[in-house]
């Protein structure tokens, strides 16, 4: 773990310096104009969540089924980050719709259910930091669940009428426009990785120390 | 062995209830002052803000369903219930499917009173397709439940199980919620849209399915010590 830590950082450092470049560069959508810019951070926070909530849901139940306490710290690093990420699309979401909406929050489909996942994994953590002992299991399953949510999430926006743009959106950007999004993509997912490493070497050593501990005494 | 464990852990659950009808009488009491309270909000005028009636009923549902499920497993703390029922040589799964049936029959009986209460108050025509009614309360208790009984199941050790049940059932079961009021309220609607609620119907089916698999999966890891 330790070693891919300083080449990513490097590389993660890079790409956000060179972001604001290229999304300054990038064409103004016709309507919406400058505002529409948030998109390149908003849209690639969303997907860095999912990705890191995925991770927690699929770590969580290698730990519940194989008892592998490395994949509960994984889990526990993942589970945190998504919900930093989901921070974001939350923060900057609300900015954008003011602007092209003109209300913070539409309460659509999309919005409801991104609010839901996020405080899935808000209850994860709070699971883990106050369930007392056994807690890692109770957030394991609690993770699990999430993850099985997440299609019902995605139905539900299929069923529901919405003014979210649709998730058809991304292929068809005008161009100029995908060069740019799609490297503000690899940008958050960079930090993504980026993130979990740093804190699953905190988790790793901490188990560590623990280890350590119990063998003193 | 499966069905007769099960109906086991039922029938010792319906013969304790029967005696005092101790989860029963306050659940449905909470349910009734949780209609009550909503009613004083979402009414003005002496008229019904539109599809309140719907959500009325599924939050009292929801609520309900809270304080029964802590209630059902807390009995199970007394003289260890729960190490008893886990050391007996039965299958996990068959204990908490017998457990889910206990909380289904328990919410059926406090709906069996709530509906039509909820139809009087807010003079609500939820009589007029009974058997999509019916099918959008079992789908969505079943639903609720089944998370439930699972949450409330793994609680039952932890120190702080009062405050954590809600933070883990409610961001998990909102899906429930919504298809239970949107379904709900298609059938209120004038004319009703079937369609609309057979969509939502089918939609708690998928969960139920989907959370009640996942449950009997985990059920049996997350209940060793």
């Amino acid at each position: 773990m330790k070693k891919i830590f300083v080449p990513l950082l490097i590389v993660t450092t890079a790409m956000f310096a060179y972001a604001p470049v290229m999304i300054a560069n990038a064409p103004y959508e016709s309507t919406m104009g400058l505002v529409q810019k948030i998109f390149y951070f908003h849209v690639p926070s969303w997907f860095a969540m999912f990705t890191a909530v995925f991770l927690c849901g699929i770590e969580s139940a290698i730990f519940l089924f194989r008892k592998k306490p490395s994949a509960d710290r994984l889990a526990v690093a993942a589970g945190e980050v998504a919900v930093l990420f989901g921070l974001m699309g939350l923060v900057t979401g609300p900015l954008w719709g003011r602007k092209s909406w003109g209300i913070w929050w539409p309460w659509d489909a999309r919005v409801t259910m991104a609010l839901l996942v996020e405080l899935t994994f808000v209850g994860y953590l709070l699971v883990r930091k106050f369930a007392g002992p056994g807690s890692d299991k109770l957030a394991a399953a609690m993770a699990i669940f999430g993850m099985f949510n997440v299609p019902f999430v995605y139905m539900s926006v299929n069923i529901w009428r919405t003014i979210h743009p649709k998730t058809s959106v991304v292929p068809t950007l005008p161009g100029g426009m995908p060069g740019p999004f799609w490297f503000c993509v690899a940008a958050f997912l960079s930090l993504c990785a980026l993130l979990i490493t740093a804190r699953l070497h905190l988790e790793n050593q901490r188990a560590a120390l623990d280890a350590l501990y119990l063998d003193e005494e | 062995m499966f069905t007769r464990i099960a109906l086991l852990v039922l029938r010792k659950d319906v013969a304790i209830e029967f005696r005092s009808f101790e989860i029963l009488s306050t659940t449905l009491f909470f349910a009734v002052s949780c209609v009550l309270v909503f009613a004083f909000a979402l009414v003005r005028d002496g008229e019904v803000v539109a599809d309140a009636a719907a959500g009325i009923l599924w939050i009292a549902i929801a609520f309900a369903g809270t304080l029964a499920l802590g209630r059902t497993f807390e009995r199970e703390r007394y003289a260890e219930t729960v190490r008893a029922l886990l050391l007996a040589p039965a299958p996990r799964a068959a204990i908490y499917v017998g457990k889910l049936l206990g909380i289904v029959l328990l919410l059926a009986a406090a709906e069996v009173i709530l509906v039509p209460l909820v139809a009087l108050l807010f003079s609500a025509a939820l009589f007029a397709r009974p058997l999509l009614l019916a099918a959008l309360l079992t789908g969505g208790t079943v639903g609720f439940a089944g998370v439930g009984t699972l949450f409330a199941a793994m609680l039952v050790r932890s120190r702080t199980r009062d405050i954590m049940l809600p933070i883990l059932l409610y961001p998990i079961t909102v899906p429930v919620i919504i298809a239970g009021v949107r379904g709900t309220a298609a059938l209120l609607a004038v004319p009703s849209d079937d369609s609309v609620a057979v969509m939502w119907i089918s939609l708690l089916a998928a969960f139920d399915v989907v959370f009640i698999t996942l449950a009997l999966w985990t059920f049996e890891p997350l209940m060793t010590e």
